[in-house]
């Protein structure tokens, strides 16, 4: 069983070294061959699952070694893989929506002449991140989180003839680097602490370690985190990563990518859990950002930059939950696998419309499209229900427990995040009945495409709706199983362990709140957007809808403070290389030149000067002779 | 008479002759000037042998216009060829050899 592993990750990984050094002739096949080996790759994870569950509870780790990789003296590095509940779920997760959105992609890049290399980057996101959920130590996990990095570069800059999307793939890798900083010096830490990385001795004795230090290596590991899965303050690629192709925005918000630096701050709770400031920090950046994804999502008129405002703020949650300790780590994951269900349904979802309207992607140029497109309405509904947290689907149970563990978290602390947790819920309710409405409802306000084409929408070819259908329902069922009987927790609490919350609240108070901040916000968009026609420009907005539209000012914040700063730095330095180094070198340079030319002069001709000089040698001599002797 | 007047003496005439030799321009009134600082440095090697009653200094007198006379043959030599090609014996005039 444990040699399945192994091939786990080494499926996608060939698919990748296939579909890019095989050439054209691969040109009829290249997109079953890439949703293949991710079937393939989801089937070994189906089979080590079922292993996984005829063991006993406690015995569910499987370990593979594969060789050791740096073997220098005491010090070891090894290919070793680790197969528990947290990366069973995991690759579930990453292998099932990845194989959902492989076929959909069938479907979506179907005209794209550059196809095969696209599926060759899909299967290697998926191997990369294959790689990161089942390293057994920190090194290994640095490469599959690098190799995320690379794949998500490439393929939110696939379009590459347009500016846009190769910049904003550059920002993403940007970005990304100063997490990955983070997560180096973490591993670094962790070395001269530990002596070893290996997830086993880091996580069992990290108590042993000094709080001081393990809050730095907490702290250097919430900075990864954020990289990663786009918190504040390194949110800002996430918005313009949607210059990719839509499956790729599935991918990257569903399944891949952002639900990394959730996996790494659950996997490595036994070191937040012995430093309570870094999950003071933790839980301050979740519930941050579970505002700030949310306001922004309110704002955007392109549906995909919407649904990214929903993955930050909803992945703000996860951060949340997975800071507020034992508490919180199950349901962080919980709410992970339902949102990956509901948002890969929702963004395939977009990618449908989009294919039906000639990629538009204003929503105020869709409107009343349920009747075009009724598969892609109903599923894109039912995600829609799930996110807001509509009883009885996914998202109502997993948002619901994450709202609980934070108002559990006592005190005023408690209070605050509770009441963000809350707030967030009646903004995401808001938001998404926005764009359900503008996309689905209402009037008609197609507008002609550039050249002129008037739309007409259509539903999606089956490759494309069948991975929605799937998506659609998990989004439905998979909260509710996951909650009978506790059924996830029992699953994952004996590696993340579990401690139950001591809420001021009680759990039907928590949800009546809820419900009634989930009615709010449908009510406010239905009063702003469902009653009458909406512009097809949109208004100017007062300054928050302005600062919004523009992403709550963080571009031109970093713009101000990194861009400008670096520049003024960098000049400064320029100044200081040019004044201060160059001056020291070029000064002593003409020093020198200078006294040499005076002295030059002395050298005249003048045979009687130089009789001056040798008298005047021969009395110093001698007068100095004299001297001498007299004292 | 005492024998430390002729160092006077000397001294005077080395005097002299090193003026000369730093304030005169024609090579040949230098060049015997010259000769008067090493006839003046002779005299004082006299005077030293007869003070300490030794032929060391006399001996070395000889030795003085030995070495006076082969600078004379030489130093005679350059002064003339030089006027030959500068027609000139100023030793201001020959001052090229410089940076």
């Amino acid at each position: 069983m444990e040699n399945l592993i192994g091939l786990l990750v080494a499926a996608p990984l060939l698919g990748a070294a296939v579909l890019l050094c095989g050439g054209r002739r691969l040109d009829r096949v290249d997109h079953w061959i890439g949703t293949l080996l991710a079937a393939v790759s989801f089937a070994l994870g189906a089979v080590l699952f079922a292993d996984l569950l005829g063991k006993d509870a406690g015995a569910r780790t499987l370990t593979s070694h594969l060789f050791s990789w740096v073997p220098v003296g005491g010090f070891r590095a090894d290919v070793a893989f680790r197969l528990d509940q947290l990366s069973m779920t995991f690759v579930l997760l990453i292998t099932g929506v990845g194989t959902l959105i492989h076929l959909y992609s069938v479907g979506y890049m179907e005209h794209d002449e550059r196809r095969r290399r696209f599926f060759g980057y899909l299967n290697l996101f998926l191997a990369a991140m294959l790689l990161l959920v089942l390293a057994d130590n920190y090194l290994l996990l640095y490469v599959g989180w690098e190799g995320v990095g690379l794949a998500s570069y490439l393929l939110i800059g696939f379009w590459q003839h347009k500016p846009s999307a190769a910049t904003a793939a550059k920002k993403a890798f940007l970005v990304n680097r100063v997490g990955d900083m983070g997560l180096s010096i973490a591993i670094m830490l962790m070395f001269t602490t530990f002596g070893t990385f290996a997830f086993g001795p880091v996580l069992t004795h990290a108590t042993d370690a000094g709080e001081g230090k393990l809050t730095a290596i907490g702290l250097m590991l919430l900075l990864a985190a954020c990289g990663k899965s786009a918190q504040v303050p390194l949110q800002s690629w996430l918005g313009d990563a949607m210059e990719g192709p839509t499956p790729v925005s599935a991918l990257i918000h569903a399944a891949t990518m952002v639900t990394a630096g959730v996996y790494l701050i659950t996997r490595s709770g036994a070191i937040f859990n012995a430093a309570p400031d870094a999950q003071t920090a933790v839980v301050t950046v979740g519930a941050v950002t579970l505002l700030f994804g949310a306001i922004v999502g309110c704002a955007k008129d392109d549906i995909k930059k919407a649904l990214a405002g929903s993955t930050m703020s909803q992945i703000g949650y996860m951060i949340l939950a997975a800071g507020l300790g034992p508490v919180g780590y199950v349901f962080a994951i919980m709410h992970l696998v339902t949102h990956g269900f509901f948002k890969a349904g929702l963004f395939l979802g977009a990618g449908s419309v989009m294919h039906g309207m000639n990629d538009e992607v204003d929503m105020r140029r869709y409107g009343g499209l349920r009747t075009y497109m009724p598969v892609t309405f109903v599923t894109f509904g039912l995600g829609y229900l799930a996110i807001i947290g509509f009883p009885g689907l996914s998202g109502f149970f997993s948002k619901d427990k994450i709202i609980e563990a934070a108002f559990a978290k006592g005190g005023t602390e408690g209070w605050i995040l509770g009441g963000a947790a809350l707030l967030g819920a009646a903004i995401t309710a808001y938001y998404m009945t926005r764009v359900m409405i503008l996309t689905f409802f209402g009037e008609k306000r197609w507008q002609p495409d550039a050249d002129g084409n008037r739309p007409h929408p259509h539903e999606s070819p089956r490759t494309m709706t069948i991975p929605m259908v799937v998506l659609a329902v998990g989004s439905v069922f998979a909260g509710g199983l996951f909650s009978i009987n506790d059924t996830f927790l029992k699953w994952l609490e004996p590696v993340t362990g579990h401690a139950e919350g001591n809420s001021p609240l009680s759990a039907i108070e928590v949800t009546a709140a809820t419900m009634v901040v989930l009615v709010l916000g449908v009510a406010l968009a239905w009063a702003q957007y469902g009653r009458g026609p909406v512009p097809v420009t949109a208004p100017r907005g007062n300054a928050l809808v302005r600062a919004a539209r523009r992403d709550l000012l963080q571009d031109d914040f970093n713009h101000v403070v990194l861009v400008r700063g670096g520049e003024e730095l960098t000049r400064g330095l320029v100044r200081a290389d040019h004044s201060v180094v160059d001056g020291i070198v070029n000064g002593t340079a003409a020093a020198v030149g200078g006294l040499s030319s005076r002295m030059r002069r002395l050298q005249n001709g003048y045979a009687r000067s130089y009789a001056v000089s040798m008298f005047g040698g021969a009395a110093v001599l001698i007068a100095a002779t004299l001297l001498m002797r007299a004292v | 008479m005492n024998p430390v007047n002729y160092l006077y003496l000397a001294a005077v005439l080395f005097t002299i002759g090193a003026a000369g030799v730093l304030i005169r321009r024609n090579a040949i009134v230098v060049f015997m000037c010259v000769e008067l600082m090493l006839n003046a440095c002779n005299l004082a090697f006299v005077t030293f042998s007869r003070l300490h009653g030794n032929l060391d200094g006399q001996i070395i007198a000889f030795f003085t216009m030995v070495v006076a006379a082969a600078e004379v043959v030489i130093g005679l030599a350059i002064i003339v060829s030089v006027f030959r090609t500068r027609h000139s014996a100023s030793v201001d005039d020959a001052s090229l050899l410089k940076l």
